[in-house]
C-alpha cells in the first residue's frame, strides 16, 4: 500500500471553539480502498475531526487533501460533491418523511415542470435499499423505522452520490450483532469498489475484525497510526490512554442482602408477558436479548412511564403502584434511559443543572437553589466518572458523545437510589471509561443498591452480572447465576430455542 | 495586548458582545436618540416611556415564563380588556377592593383554561390561546353589553383605587415601581429558584424533563397562571390610570409584548431566555418609539423599524451562535 497515493490527506488541522482546543494539528491520510479506524478517548477530538473533513466546521489551521489537491469545503453539499460522505454519530433524518425523501433530500429529481418526480426518485432509491437488502421501501416512513434501519437510510443517502470516502461515526453504538453483520457486509462491498471508509468506534473487537489501519488521536492531538494486522488491543489502548486497562478491581461479589425490588407477573399489553424477578439489595441482575425483546419497556414501567396491563411491583416487600417518574424517584428507583439525547439531557442546559436536575428541588438554601451544593454535586461525579468539560458551565450538547453519556449516569448516579436501572449504560464509551463505569455499577452494588442492567453487549452483561435474565419477545427464557451462564447458552437462551423455564 | 489579541482569536470578545448583544443595541439606542434629540435623555421623557411600558412590561414578564417553557400565549391582549373593563366597572358596584379581588380570580380561571388544555390535554399553545384570544373578547363585549366603561366621575380623584395607575413613591411613578419590583420578583423567582430550573427544563427538552421527575403538565399550567396573573396587575394598572376601559384597549397588545420577549433574546424554542432580556427588550422597544416620534417621524414609523430591530436583533442572536452571518447550509 506505501506505493498507492492517499485518496485523502488532512494536513495540520487545528480546530478551537471557545475554551477548548478541540483539534492541535492533527494528520491523517487515508488510501483508496482501505478501512481506516480513528480511535481514541471521549473528547479527543474524533468527530470533530470528521465534521471538519465534512465541511460542517471550518479549521482554523491547516489544509484537507484530496486527491493530492488542496479544497476548502464551506458545508456538507461541497463535501458531498468531493466525494465526502459523513454518517453522523447521532442519527440526523427527517422523521416525518419517507425513506425516498430523506436520502435525496435537499436534491430531489425534478420533472421538466419542477415538480418532484417520484418515479425516478423511487425507482432510484428503490434500487439502493436492494443493494443494501433493506426489507423496507422508499415510501415507509423514516419515523416508524428501527434505528438500525435508520442507519441504513443515512448509509442509502451516501450512496447516492459517487463517494470516495464514507465516515462512519459510531455506527454500531445502537445496532444489534445481526445488524453489525449486515453493516460489515455493506463495508466490505464498499471496499470492493474502492470506496474507503473511515471507521470510528470504542469497540476494540470491531476494530480489529473490519479495519485495515488504526490512528490514534488523545486531547486533540495526533498519537500515530497502527497496521491493523501487526498490533494488539493492548498496544492500542496504552497509545489511547496511556495506559492499560484494569479489569481487575472489585469483580468479587459484594454482599447480598434482602430482596428491595419484586416484580410478579408483570405484563404490558403485547409488549411483554407475565415477568417475574426479583432484585436483591447488593445484586447486579443483568437483562440480555434482542433489541424489541421487552427489556426497555420493563425498565419503563418500572420508572412509571409506562402502565403495566397487570401484575405487581414489590419494594422492600411492600406492594408500590408507580405512576410516574416523580412517584419512581420517590420511591428510591432511578433509570438511566437508553437515548440520551431525547431522554436524558436537556442539551441546551449546562453540565451542572443536568446532573442536579431530578434533585433540584432537594438542594435549596431557603427559596433559592444553593450553588455550592449544586457545584459540589458536579464536581464529585465528574471526577469519579472523569468528564471532560471545559467547566460546569458548558453546555451538555457542545460535549463528546462519550462525555454526555456520563453526564446522563452522573444524574442519576447522584440520586442515590436503592434499584437503579441502567439501559445501555456505555453505549459510546471508550474503553478506559467503560471499564470505570463496570466497576462503578460493581461498587454500587457493592455498598447495597439492587441493580439492573440492560444490554445488548454480551462482554458487558457477562462481566458486571451476578445473575442474568435472558428475553426473547417479552419473555423470561431463562435465569442464569454467574456461575452458569456464558456466550453459548446465552445466544441459545435469546434465540427462542433455548429450554424455555415457566417464569 | 498580546493576550488581547489571543483572546480575539479564540472568538471570546467576538462572542462576549454577540452573546449580549442586546445589551449593546440598547446602549447603542440610547447614545443615538440622545444625540438626535435633547429631549430624549431627560428624566422626564425617560419617566414617561418607562411609564408607558410598564403595562407591557408586566404582561412580558409572564410571556417570557410561558415562552421559555415551550408554549406561546396569545390571549394576554384580549384578558387585558376583559380585566380592565371588569375592574373598572366593578368599581363603583362593590368597591375597589372587592373588584380587585373579583377580577383577579376570573382572570385567573382564564389562565387556568389555558394551562389546562395546554398542560393536562396537551393541546397545542398556539391554537389554544388563539382561540382564547377572540373568545375572552366576545365575553368582554357579553360582559360589559357593548358599552364603554368609566368609574364615576366624581370618585375618580378621591378613591385610593387611584393609587396604582396615578399614584408616586419618592416621585418614581407607581406602575414603574410595580413593573420593576414585579420583575424582580418573578425574575428571581425564574433564575433561582428549583421551579424556575424545571421551567427551562420542560421548554429545553419536555421528554428529559418527565425523565427527570418533572410533571411537565403541572409546570406547563402554572406558567399560564402567572401569564395571567401579570395580566391581572397589568389591568389594574391600566384601570387605576384611565378609570374607565373601552372593550379592545388590549387588542394588538399581544404582539406588542410578544415583540418585546423576542427583541430580548428568548428563543421562541423555548429552554433559554430571562427576565432580565425581557425588560430590555420592553424599554427597547418603549425608547424605539419615544425616540422616533420625537425625532419627528410619524408614528407609523415606529412598526417599520421595530420590525427591522426585531430581525435584527435575532439574526444578530443565531449568527453569533454559529459564527458567521449566513447559513453555512446552502
Ligand atoms: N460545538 C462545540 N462547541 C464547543 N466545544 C465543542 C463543540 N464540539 C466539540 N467540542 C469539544 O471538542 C472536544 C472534542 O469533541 P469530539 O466530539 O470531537 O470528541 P470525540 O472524540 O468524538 O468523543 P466521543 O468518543 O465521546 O464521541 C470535546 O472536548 C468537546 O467538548
Ligand atoms: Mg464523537
Amino acid at each position: 500500500m506505501s506505493e498507492a497515493q492517499p485518496v485523502l490527506r488532512l494536513e495540520g488541522i487545528v480546530k478551537t471553539f471557545p475554551g477548548v482546543r478541540a483539534l492541535d494539528g492533527v494528520d491523517f491520510s487515508v488510501f483508496p480502498g482501505e478501512v481506516h479506524a480513528l480511535m481514541g478517548e471521549n473528547g479527543a477530538g474524533k468527530s470533530t475531526l470528521m465534521k471538519v473533513l465534512a465541511g460542517m466546521y471550518q479549521p482554523n489551521e491547516g489544509r484537507i487533501m484530496i486527491d493530492r489537491k488542496p479544497v476548502v469545503m464551506r458545508n456538507p453539499i461541497e463535501a458531498k460533491q468531493n466525494g465526502i460522505i459523513l454518517i453522523h454519530q447521532e442519527l440526523s433524518l427527517a422523521e416525518q418523511m419517507t425513506v425516498a425523501e430523506n436520502v435525496f433530500l435537499g436534491e430531489l429529481p425534478r420533472t421538466r415542470w419542477g415538480f418532484v418526480d417520484w418515479k425516478v426518485l423511487e425507482e432510484r432509491v428503490g434500487s439502493i435499499l436492494a443493494k443494501l437488502n433493506c426489507d423496507f421501501g422508499p415510501r415507509t416512513n423514516v419515523g416508524s423505522l428501527s434505528i438500525a434501519k435508520k442507519q441504513m437510510v443515512e448509509i442509502a443517502r451516501a450512496l447516492t452520490h459517487h463517494a470516495k470516502v464514507v465516515v462512519f461515526d459510531e455506527p454500531t453504538a445502537s445496532l444489534t450483532d445481526a445488524e453489525k453483520v449486515v453493516l460489515f457486509d455493506i463495508i466490505n462491498d464498499l471496499k470492493s469498489d474502492g470506496v474507503s471508509i473511515v471507521y470510528i468506534s470504542h469497540r476494540m473487537e470491531e476494530i480489529f475484525t473490519i479495519s485495515d489501519r488504526i490512528t490514534v488521536l488523545r486531547d486533540g492531538s495526533y498519537r500515530g497510526t497502527l497496521v491493523a494486522a501487526d498490533t494488539t488491543e493492548d498496544e492500542v489502548t496504552q497509545l489511547m490512554i496511556g495506559r492499560s486497562l484494569d479489569y481487575s478491581r472489585n469483580i468479587e461479589q459484594g454482599e447480598i442482602g434482602d430482596i428491595t425490588l419484586e416484580v410478579d407477573g408483570l405484563s404490558c399489553g403485547r409488549l411483554y408477558s407475565d415477568v417475574s424477578f426479583a432484585v436483591r439489595a447488593g445484586e447486579v441482575v443483568g437483562f440480555y436479548g434482542l433489541v424489541g425483546a421487552g427489556r426497555t419497556e420493563i425498565a419503563e414501567t418500572l420508572f412509571g412511564l409506562r402502565e403495566p396491563t397487570s401484575g405487581t411491583i414489590r419494594l422492600d416487600g411492600e406492594a408500590v403502584s408507580i405512576g410516574s417518574p416523580a412517584d419512581a424517584i420517590a420511591n428510591g428507583i432511578s433509570l438511566v434511559p437508553e437515548s440520551r439525547k431525547e431522554q436524558g439531557l436537556v442539551l441546551g442546559m449546562n453540565c451542572r443543572d443536568n446532573i442536579t436536575l431530578p434533585q433540584v428541588d432537594d438542594m435549596t438554601a431557603g427559596p433559592f437553589v444553593s450553588n455550592g451544593a449544586e457545584i459540589a454535586i458536579y464536581d464529585m461525579y465528574r471526577d469519579r466518572l472523569d468528564i471532560k468539560a471545559p467547566s460546569w458551565r458548558s453546555e451538555v450538547g457542545n460535549l463528546s458523545g462519550g462525555n454526555q453519556q456520563k453526564i446522563v449516569i452522573g444524574k442519576w448516579l447522584a440520586m442515590k437510589p436503592r434499584v437503579l436501572i441502567v439501559d445501555e449504560p456505555t453505549r459510546g464509551i471508550d474503553v478506559g471509561s467503560k471499564a470505570e463505569i463496570h466497576n462503578l455499577i460493581r461498587e454500587l452494588a457493592h455498598s447495597g443498591y439492587a441493580v439492573i442492567v440492560i444490554s445488548s453487549e454480551m462482554p458487558e452483561i457477562l462481566r458486571v452480572s451476578d445473575r442474568v435474565i435472558a428475553m426473547y419477545q417479552g419473555r423470561i427464557m431463562r435465569e442464569f447465576t454467574a456461575d452458569e451462564v456464558n456466550e453459548d447458552n446465552l445466544v441459545q437462551a435469546i434465540s427462542g430455542v433455548g429450554n424455555g423455564k415457566a417464569a | 495586548m498580546a493576550g488581547f489579541v489571543e483572546r480575539m482569536r479564540n472568538g471570546d470578545i467576538k462572542s462576549l458582545i454577540a452573546r449580549n448583544g442586546i445589551f449593546v443595541a440598547f446602549v447603542a439606542f440610547m447614545i443615538a436618540f440622545g444625540i438626535g434629540s435633547d429631549r430624549f435623555l431627560t428624566f422626564d421623557n425617560l419617566e414617561s416611556v418607562v411609564r408607558s411600558s410598564a403595562m407591557i412590561g408586566i404582561m412580558a414578564l409572564g410571556v417570557t415564563i410561558v415562552v421559555i417553557s415551550g408554549n406561546l400565549d396569545l390571549s394576554v391582549g384580549s384578558m387585558l380588556s376583559f380585566g380592565t373593563v371588569m375592574v373598572v366597572n366593578l368599581h363603583d358596584k362593590i368597591g375597589p377592593g372587592p373588584a380587585i379581588l373579583v377580577m383577579m380570580i376570573c382572570v385567573l380561571l382564564l389562565g387556568a383554561v389555558n394551562g389546562f388544555l395546554i398542560g393536562f390535554v396537551r393541546l397545542n399553545s398556539l391554537i389554544v390561546t388563539l382561540g382564547m384570544l377572540s373568545a375572552i373578547q366576545g365575553l368582554t363585549l357579553i360582559y360589559s353589553g357593548g358599552k364603554n366603561v368609566d368609574v364615576n366621575p366624581s370618585t375618580q380623584d378621591t378613591t385610593w383605587f387611584r393609587v396604582f395607575g396615578r399614584g408616586e413613591v419618592a416621585g418614581i411613578d407607581m406602575p414603574i415601581i410595580i413593573f420593576f419590583a414585579l420583575a424582580s420578583f418573578v425574575g428571581f423567582i425564574i433564575a433561582f429558584t428549583p421551579y424556575g430550573r424545571r421551567v427551562y427544563a420542560v421548554g429545553g427538552n419536555p421528554t428529559a424533563a418527565v425523565f427527570s421527575g418533572i410533571r411537565r403538565n403541572r409546570v406547563v399550567f402554572s406558567t399560564y397562571i402567572v401569564s395571567a396573573f401579570c395580566v391581572g396587575i397589568a389591568s389594574i394598572i391600566l384601570g387605576s390610570r384611565v378609570m374607565g376601559s373601552q372593550n379592545n384597549v388590549g387588542q394588538g397588545y399581544e404582539l406588542l409584548v410578544l415583540a418585546s420577549v423576542i427583541l430580548g433574546g428568548t428563543s421562541l424554542l423555548g429552554g433559554s431566555g430571562s427576565i432580565l432580556k425581557t425588560v430590555i427588550g420592553v424599554l427597547i422597544l418603549g425608547f424605539i418609539q419615544n425616540g422616533l416620534l420625537l425625532l419627528g417621524y410619524p408614528y407609523f414609523a415606529q412598526w417599520i423599524v421595530t420590525w427591522i430591530v426585531i430581525i435584527l436583533a435575532v439574526w444578530l442572536d443565531v449568527a453569533a451562535k454559529r459564527g458567521r452571518l449566513l447559513s453555512p447550509i446552502a
